[in-house]
């Protein structure tokens, strides 16, 4: 791992609005300088996507892009960040992607122009190679279409470049299921970071060329769908928990390569990426209840520099349209946080520690995000030489503060999860930090029709 | 009932396959589910006790936990594979069909949509409740049901979509299925799904959760 030592290596300097590696936007938007900005996340409503339809399709992303900046006008925001997550038929036809990157672009500058308010878009394209099963990490002629989208869309407009990819995610959805931890520290730690690497090389390779920002990337398919099982109570949160640190070493690798920042809402494992790597981060918590539930409501705000809700249909509510509802509702929340940035160090201190007591006993989940607990496990996390080694670390960490928090009251957890802390401690502290002896003890526990080997380098 | 079938029936409940499988830990290296109900055979204990009174037994109390929310899905998982473990043992004595899946269930995610963990899981509790499971995958059109359906005529339909824009698709799937066979039965489920909807398009059951999926499909058999 290129990371030796943290770039925020005390709990008090890990929070909101401040990045030390900060990130200027061509508007002028600056991110981790002492301001917290929204950033509005939608979808369309029940349609059909296709290259037929593009008439009504731009016109819902025109009008919610020109409705949130009339109502941002109105509150006097400090600027503020849209995201257009396309849908898989835009980065599949990416004509379609590219003209609404245009439509949405022509919007924030007319207002650019005629008010000096400052917006820009972040473009993710989907990971198309999940149409293949197995997947073709590598070689799919799927990945010309999303370097199409990441290419033409930052000439039409996109700013901040961002994807929720899904290396490894064939051998991680059967190991969230069966809370197989060492299936999902290879799909993590081995066929996630091996992805990431190639992935990463050419999107800021792209990004570069353009003049554009390479944002970075979520643990979104991975992490973020262990946090809804566990919500359902399907898995153990305190598994969750676990495959959020394991994320963390996948989830780097983009700014290893070159991706500035700011991260991408969804990935919770971001204020390790800030502590880890000074990156300037976007977070969502309770504006996305919108979109989906979480036991992180106030706690992921902690170290934010953009504030999202993650996504929400354009459909009419009592106020108006949803987005810009959604998005008065984020602006209040960076209002809140910035009076507290203006208000001095004590104040941001004083206001975290509100957002991360209210959240962070109840739910390990959350408790792994308190500032102080990123600190304790980041610095295992940046130990060791590899990933696997630094996944490992960092999973061990996170299970003797979670067993810690238990025993001194500051954790709560059901008693039919305590059972799993002992048993995951093992599992984890079993596994050879050697990447070819993982591999090797690896390869015949696995369903090999789900993966190819090859498209991740492996060669046994 | 007999020490062994008491035996057996904990380690179909506690998911512990055989003597080899690690879990669960507090088991590790006990005899499990295979190794006990080859015992039993060999003992000459009836074959219907064993499955009634053990395996049918210790599968029913782990999903009466998952459902009171006392258990998680992997141990419903382990458990579903304890029980096949020990079915190997009591096939042969079942001639007449009488350990036959309940039925058939095709499932696909819809066109345009690749979200499939629900689907899977969904796949995984229903095989594990008795049924045969005919997985299509992800972005699956009305043909690729009917091709299936032409190789399991009597086949229950579940289609699955994550997304707003995707889950418009069922629409279609489902009128050209009930055109070809209006009895046909098609289940629906994913996140933007809701009970109206499902009725709208002329699904038959929608369900939040898998064992909603489990229930109703058990209720089709009584």
């Amino acid at each position: 791992m290129k990371y030796k030592s943290l770039a925020i290596d005390h709990p008090k300097d890990l929070i909101f609005g401040y990045a030390p590696h900060t990130v200027k936007t061509r508007r002028g938007l600056t991110f981790g300088t002492g301001l917290v900005y929204p950033e509005l996340n939608f979808t369309l409503p029940p349609m059909q996507v296709s290259k037929d339809n593009l008439k009504p399709i731009s016109d819902q992303y025109r009008s919610i892009v020109h409705g949130a900046l009339e109502r941002a006008l109105d509150l006097h925001t400090n600027g503020l960040v849209f995201e257009f997550e396309a849908l898989l038929e835009m980065t599949r036809h990416p004509e379609i992607g590219v003209e609404i990157v245009k439509v949405m672009n022509d919007v924030c500058e007319e207002f650019y122009h005629k008010y000096q308010l400052k917006s820009e878009i972040r473009l993710t394209p989907n990971d198309l190679r999940e149409f293949e099963r197995p997947p073709r990490s590598r070689t799919s002629p799927l990945l010309d279409l999303m370097f199409e989208l990441f290419d033409k869309g930052a000439k039409a407009g996109g700013d901040i470049l961002s994807i929720e990819s899904t290396g490894g995610k064939e051998i991680s959805d059967d190991a969230l299921m069966m809370c197989d931890i060492k299936a999902s520290f290879f799909a993590l730690a081995i066929l996630g970071v091996r992805d990431m690497k190639m992935l990463w090389k050419r999107i800021v390779e792209i990004a570069r060329r353009n003049n554009r920002i390479a944002g970075g990337d979520t643990a979104c398919g991975f992490a973020n769908t262990a946090m809804v099982l566990a919500e359902k109570k399907f898995i153990p949160k305190v598994f969750a928990a676990l495959i959020r640190v394991l994320s963390v070493v996948r989830t780097i690798v983009a700014h290893e390569e070159g991706a500035t920042g700011p991260d991408k809402d969804c990935g919770y494992e971001g204020p390790y990426l800030k502590a880890i790597a000074g990156i300037p981060i976007s977070m969502e918590g309770k504006t996305a209840a919108c979109a989906h539930f979480s036991p992180l409501g106030n706690i992921a705000a902690a170290c934010a520099d953009l504030w999202s809700n993650e996504s929400i249909q354009n459909i009419k509510l009592l106020a108006g349209m949803a987005p810009t509802v959604s998005y008065e509702q984020l602006e209040y929340d960076t209002r809140l946080m910035n009076q507290a940035i203006r208000n001095g160090k004590e104040s941001i201190l004083h206001f975290q520690k509100l957002l991360c007591d209210s959240d962070a006993f109840l739910d390990p989940q959350a408790f792994i995000l308190t500032p102080k607990n990123i600190i304790h496990i980041s610095k295992e996390i940046i130990k060791g030489e590899g990933h696997l080694e630094n996944a490992k670390n960092g999973c061990l960490k996170a299970l003797d503060l979670m067993q810690e928090g238990v025993r001194s009251g500051s954790l709560k957890i059901e008693d039919k999860e305590l059972v799993w802390i002992s048993s995951l401690r093992d599992e984890v502290a079993s596994i050879p930090v050697n990447e070819d002896a993982f591999i090797a003890q690896m390869m015949p526990l696995l369903d090999s029709s789900k993966f190819i080997p090859s498209e991740y380098g492996i060669f046994v | 009932m007999t020490a062994l079938l008491e035996q057996l029936k904990i380690c179909v409940e506690r998911g512990k396959i055989n003597k080899m499988s690690p879990y669960p830990p507090d088991l590790k290296d006990q005899d499990g589910a295979d190794e006990l109900a080859a015992a039993a055979v060999k003992q000459g204990l009836p074959p219907e006790d064993i499955l009634q009174k053990s395996l049918v037994v210790g599968m029913s109390n782990i999903g009466k936990k998952f459902s009171e929310g006392k258990a998680f899905v992997p141990e419903m998982l382990m458990a579903a594979k304890a029980m096949k473990a020990a079915m190997v043992h009591l096939e042969p004595f079942f001639k007449s069909g009488a350990v036959k899946a309940k039925g058939t269930v095709v499932l696909g995610t819809v066109q345009g949509d690749l979200h499939d963990i629900g689907k899977n899981l969904v796949a995984m509790m229903v095989e594990g409740a008795g049924w045969k499971v005919v997985d299509l995958g992800v972005d699956v059109g009305p043909d690729k049901f009917k091709s299936a359906l032409s190789d399991h005529p009597d086949g229950i339909i579940g289609l699955s979509a994550l997304l707003t824009t995707t889950m418009v698709n069922m629409k279609g799937i489902v009128e050209q299925l009930k055109a070809e066979n209006p009895n046909r039965v098609i289940m629906v489920g994913g996140a933007p799904l809701t009970q109206e909807y499902c009725s709208e398009i002329g699904a038959d059951f929608y369900s939040p959760d898998p064992q909603g999926a489990i229930d109703y499909l058990n209720s089709l058999t009584t």
